[in-house]
């Protein structure tokens, strides 16, 4: 399978790639690892009629410690989150969610920044981003300004970011002393999640982001909320596919997802002390 | 770029995957294509040192960078210490998916020297055997690593 033919343009800094989306709009697609964005071509669902590709604009690939969050640059790959010491440290929760991306291959070429602009309900670290309240740093033409992960994901495949955005930063709070799980139910290795969760549990705040349990990567606000009134693992997860609508497809039914929900927040919960 | 230290130049479009440009233009034929959806790991190659899935990744992507396929491995008749485990092991049936598992497992062996046999599982999960041969495939691995139990 070969992707419909488009116009290539390497971007050598972040004001390169600002002022060749401004130039293409809507027409232009950013190409950073490529493993969501490639597959999607070559299928023939996207037709972009130009790739601006930042892979090599190193100033956005780092892991830095700033004050109480870490401020991890969109272009951070895979392999490199799951293992920094900094993300171990005091985001263990990402670092767990990473590791469910894909398999070794896809997480050496794959970035934080591409898997989150990608917008995938299915896809593993958006729900780490929600449970974390991570907060999404965006640059444009009229400058720069930061996003909340509530307000980020506004779709099915679509976020917050304009045609003319580059998605430059991720910063997550850092909470060292969280408990937290990451459950992935899936038929086979290297699958999507059927239904994922993303759950954190730092002093009496709760986090707890789903995949694939919903038109757009989620939260799980009821269950949320029941856990900081006080409720238990058991009662809360009873909440966990409240005002939601996940998807119907061959691998599970709506009820079958909501069932899987209430049962993966459980484990989730449990696992995190709950 | 230069693929098994060799300069390979040519002039493609944009859309032209590096398994493409691999096989056709460095005419190197030990990569394969599988399932060509970045599933199976049959296309496994190193890029820059780390294995990559060479149907997911454009030509261009990797232009002026460091390609190493299953040929760039022996060296004359030598063969590379993992390609002698998978035939020490018989950790091929109808070798398809071999040059791949053989790339992803060098690679998997930087990353993790001494790996327990679920390591090894884990770390061949991007890569599918359709014979089903994994047992040999592990053994071949943790031989190759010299903790072999």
């Amino acid at each position: 399978m070969i992707p419909a033919a488009f116009d290539y343009q390497r971007a050598d800094s972040k004001e390169q790639v600002i002022s060749l989306l401004k130039e293409h709009g809507d027409d232009a697609k950013i190409l950073a690892g490529g493993h969501s964005l490639i597959p999607l071509m070559k299928y023939r669902l996207a037709a972009p009629g130009i790739l601006v590709d930042v892979g090599r604009i190193e100033e956005l690939s780092y892991v830095r410690e700033e004050g109480d969050y870490l401020a991890i640059g969109a272009l951070t790959r895979h392999r490199e989150i799951e293992t920094n010491e900094l993300v171990l440290a005091n985001s263990g929760l990402l670092a767990a969610a990473t590791k469910q991306v894909g398999d070794p291959q896809v997480r050496h070429r794959g970035t934080i920044g591409g898997a989150l602009a990608h917008g995938d309900p299915a896809s593993d670290i958006p729900s780490a981003a929600l449970a974390l309240r991570a907060s999404f740093i965006i640059e444009g033409p009229s400058g720069e300004r930061e996003v909340g992960a509530d307000d980020f994901f506004t779709g099915f495949l679509e976020t917050a970011l304009e045609p003319e955005e580059l998605l430059t930063e991720i910063r997550v709070p850092k909470l060292p002393n969280s408990k937290w799980s990451f459950q992935k139910f899936n038929r086979r290795a290297q699958d999507w999640a059927i239904v994922g969760a993303s759950v954190l549990i730092a002093d009496n705040q709760c986090g707890v982001g789903l995949v694939n349990m919903d038109f757009k990567p989620i939260r799980a606000a009821s269950l949320e909320e029941a856990i900081e009134n006080g409720a238990s693992a058991e009662e809360a997860s009873q909440l966990a596919a409240d005002g939601l609508e996940p998807p119907s497809d061959l691998n599970a039914s709506t009820e079958y997802r909501s069932h899987l929900a209430r049962v993966l927040t459980k484990r989730g919960l449990q696992e995190s002390g709950k | 770029m230069t693929i098994n230290d060799t300069e390979v130049s040519a002039d493609v479009e944009p859309r032209t995957l590096l398994v493409h440009f691999i096989r056709e233009q460095a005419s190197l034929k030990g990569t394969n294509i599988g399932c060509d959806s970045s599933s199976c790991g049959a296309c496994t190659v190193h890029l820059n040192g780390e294995s990559v899935k060479s149907c997911t990744v454009l030509a261009v992507q990797a232009d002026e960078q460091e390609v190493t396929t299953i040929e760039g491995l022996a060296d004359g008749e030598t063969l590379h210490p993992m390609q002698e485990a998978f035939r020490d092991c018989h950790a091929l049936q109808c070798g398809y998916c071999t040059p791949g598992m053989v790339m992803a497992a060098i690679s998997l062996l930087d990353e993790i020297p001494k790996p327990t046999e679920l390591e090894v599982r884990e770390g061949l999960e991007g890569n599918l055997c359709r014979c089903t041969g994994y047992h040999n495939i592990v053994k071949a691995v943790l031989q190759a690593s010299g903790s072999e139990s």
